[in-house]
C-alpha cells in the first residue's frame, strides 16, 4: 500500500471475504479498501472472480441459488450482510452497469425515469429534470432529446450503453459497479464511455472490471489484480502498471498468461 | 453390387418423401372436410335474424341463438375473471420461484388438471357450486371453465416469462426497485405479449366445450344474463339442437356451429397475430 491511499477515505472495505457458489469456492480471503471518489480497476484472468466480487458489493449475488459468503463488505463504515441491511435502499445507493447493455423494451424516458418512479418521484416536471440531468451526465442528452418517447432498443449499442449509465445515474447513486461496459462497443462508443468515467470521477466512487490493460491504466487511480478468486496485488495504477510488486500481475500486464 | 444399392437407396427415398408428403396432405383432409360440411349447412342459417332472435317452438321459423351469444360471452368473461388473475399469479410463481417439492407439485398440479376429462370438471362444479347454490347457474358454468382455462393460463405465463432474460430483472433490482415491483413493472410488462396470447388461446379452448356445462349452466331458453340462473350457450345449444328430431332445429344448430368455428379460429389467429407482432425480442 502506498502513502497516498492511506490519506484517501475508504469508502468500501471487503475484509477475508469468501465466497461460494454451493459447495464452489469462487472468492479466497478478499481483503481491500475501495477508496472515496476514485476509479478502482478489477482486472485479471477470465473466470478469477472478478464479477463475482463487483456483485457481492451490491448484493446481487443473494439472487443466485445456494451463494454464500463469509467475511464482511463494509460500506461507510457498515456491513452491508448484517442482518439489519435494507437490500433495496443498498442497491438504491449502488449503480450497476452491466456487460451487456440491457434497456428495458421501453421509451427512453421510461429507461430513465424507471428508478426515480420506484422510489417514489410522481411529478412530471421533477422527472423531466432527473431525466435531462442523467442523459446529460451520461453525454447522451445530444443525441435523443429529441426521440425520447422513441423505445431504447433502437438506440445503437454504444447509446444503450450510454442510457444504461443514465439510468444507474437516475437514482442518485454514490457508487458505480461496472463490469465491462464497454466490451462490447466499437473503439468511438469505448472512447465515450471512457471519457464519461473520467467525467464522473470525483462524483462518484467506480469500481470497474475490464479486460483492456490499457483501458485500466487510461481510467483508473487504482488497480487490483485477481487471479483464481484471490487478490494478488492492489495499488495505485501507477504502480501496478510501472513497477508490480508480484511477478504474476507483471506477468499479466505485460501479456505473458491470462 | 453397388449401382444396384444405389439405385435401391434412391428409390426407397423418394417412396419414403412421397408417403410423409401423402400423409401430410391426409392429415389436413379432414379439416377441410369439416369446414366445408359446416360452411354448406350453417351458411344459409346465417341471417341478420339469427344473431338478434331468441330461438322459436318447433315449426315456428326465424329463430336465433341471441341467448346463446349473450350466454357464452358471459361464461366466458367470468371464467376469465376467475381464472386470470390466479393463472398468472401461479404462472409467475412457477418462473420465478426456486426448484423445490412445492413448486414442483404445483406445476405437477396444473399438467394433471391439463389433462383431466372436462366431464370430471363439470361434475366437480356441480357438487361444488351447484349443489350448494340449490340451482343450476352461469357461475357454476364459469367455475368449471376457469378450472379448465387455468392451466393453459399458468403454462403460457411461466413459459413467457422464463423467455425474460434474467439480466433485465437484475437491472431492475440493481436500481434498487423491489422484488414485487420488478415482476411488476418489468417481467410481466416484458412477457404480456406472450401473456395475452395464452389468454386467447385459453379463450378459444373452453368456448366450444359442451362437457363442463351439461349440469351447470345447463341452458335456457330464454335470454339471461343473471350469473345465479341457468344460461344457454353455444356448445349447449348446438349440442340440443343436434340432438333433436326436427330439422329446421338441426339447421340451426349448424348455425350455432358455424359461428362457433367463426369465433374460434379467429381468437386463434388474434393470438398468433399478437404473438408474432409483439414477441418478446431482447
Ligand atoms: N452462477 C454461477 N454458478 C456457479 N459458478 C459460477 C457462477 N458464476 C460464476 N461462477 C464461477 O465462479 C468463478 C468466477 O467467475 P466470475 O464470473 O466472477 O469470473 P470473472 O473474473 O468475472 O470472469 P470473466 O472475465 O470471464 O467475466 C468462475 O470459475 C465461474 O465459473
Ligand atoms: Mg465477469
Amino acid at each position: 500500500m502506498t502513502e497516498s491511499q492511506a490519506r484517501l477515505e475508504t469508502k468500501i472495505k471487503t475484509t477475508s471475504l469468501n465466497f461460494y457458489y454451493g459447495a464452489v469456492q469462487a472468492l479466497f480471503d478478499v481483503s481491500i479498501d475501495v477508496p472515496a471518489g476514485q476509479v478502482t480497476a478489477l482486472i485479471g484472468p477470465s473466470g478469477c472472480g472478478k464479477s463475482t466480487y463487483l456483485r457481492t458489493l451490491n448484493r446481487m449475488n443473494d439472487i443466485i441459488d445456494g451463494t454464500r459468503v463469509e467475511g464482511q463488505v463494509l460500506i461507510d463504515g457498515k456491513n452491508i450482510y448484517s442482518h439489519d441491511t435494507d437490500v433495496v435502499l443498498l442497491r438504491k445507493r449502488i449503480g450497476m452497469v452491466f456487460q451487456k447493455s440491457t434497456p428495458f423494451p421501453k421509451s427512453i424516458f421510461d429507461n430513465i425515469a424507471f428508478g426515480p418512479r420506484i422510489h417514489g418521484v410522481r411529478k412530471r416536471a421533477e422527472l423531466n429534470d432527473i431525466v435531462e440531468r442523467s442523459l446529460k451526465r451520461s453525454a447522451l442528452w445530444d443525441e435523443v432529446k429529441d426521440r425520447m418517447n422513441e423505445n431504447a432498443m433502437g438506440l445503437s449499442g454504444g447509446q444503450q450503453q450510454r442510457l444504461c449509465i443514465a439510468r444507474a445515474l437516475a437514482v442518485d447513486p454514490e457508487i458505480l459497479l461496472m463490469d465491462e461496459p464497454a466490451s462490447a462497443l466499437d473503439p468511438r462508443s469505448t472512447a465515450k464511455v471512457e471519457d464519461l468515467i473520467a467525467e464522473l470521477r470525483g462524483s462518484y466512487t467506480i469500481v470497474i472490471v475490464t479486460h483492456n490493460m490499457q483501458q485500466a491504466s487510461r481510467v483508473s487511480d487504482y488497480t487490483a489484480f485477481f487471479f483464481e478468486g484471490r487478490i494478488i496485488e492492489f495499488d495505485t495504477t501507477q504502480v501496478i502498471f510501472t513497477h508490480p510488486e508480484e511477478k504474476q500481475t507483471e506477468d499479466y500486464i505485460t501479456g505473458r498468461f491470462g | 453390387m453397388k449401382a444396384s444399392r444405389t439405385a435401391f437407396r434412391k428409390v426407397w427415398d423418394k417412396a419414403f418423401v412421397s408417403i410423409v408428403l401423402l400423409l401430410s396432405i391426409l392429415s389436413i383432409v379432414p379439416l377441410f372436410l369439416i369446414f366445408f360440411h359446416i360452411f354448406k349447412e350453417g351458411f344459409s342459417s346465417i341471417t341478420p335474424g339469427f344473431f338478434v332472435n331468441l330461438p322459436k317452438p318447433v315449426g315456428e321459423p326465424g329463430g336465433g341463438i341471441a341467448n346463446a351469444l349473450v350466454g357464452s360471452g358471459l361464461l366466458v368473461l367470468v371464467a376469465c375473471i376467475l381464472a386470470l388473475p390466479v393463472g398468472i399469479a401461479v404462472g409467475v410463481f412457477l418462473a420465478e420461484a426456486r426448484t423445490n417439492l412445492f413448486s414442483t407439485s404445483v406445476r405437477l398440479s396444473m399438467e394433471v388438471l391439463q389433462g383431466m376429462p372436462s366431464i370430471v370438471i363439470g361434475i366437480i362444479a356441480y357438487l361444488w357450486v351447484v349443489k350448494p347454490m340449490g340451482t343450476f347457474s352461469a357461475l357454476s358454468g364459469s367455475v368449471a371453465l376457469a378450472i379448465m382455462m387455468l392451466p393453459v393460463i399458468v403454462r403460457t405465463t411461466e413459459e413467457t416469462l422464463r423467455l425474460v432474460p434474467r439480466s433485465l430483472k437484475e437491472v431492475s433490482l440493481a436500481l434498487g426497485a423491489p422484488y414485487y415491483l420488478t415482476v411488476l413493472r418489468v417481467v410481466l410488462p416484458a412477457g404480456i405479449s406472450g401473456i395475452v396470447t395464452g389468454i386467447l388461446i385459453s379463450v378459444a379452448r373452453i368456448a366450444g366445450e359442451t362437457a363442463p356445462l351439461l349440469f351447470t349452466a345447463f341452458g335456457n331458453p330464454f335470454m339471461n344474463t343473471n350469473l345465479l340462473k341457468p344460461v344457454n350457450s353455444l356448445p349447449l345449444i348446438i349440442f340440443n339442437y343436434a340432438i333433436s328430431p326436427y330439422d329446421d332445429w338441426h339447421a340451426l344448430a349448424w348455425g350455432a356451429s358455424f359461428v362457433l368455428i367463426v369465433l374460434v379460429l379467429a381468437l386463434n389467429l388474434l393470438s398468433k397475430v399478437i404473438s408474432h407482432r409483439f414477441r418478446v425480442e431482447f
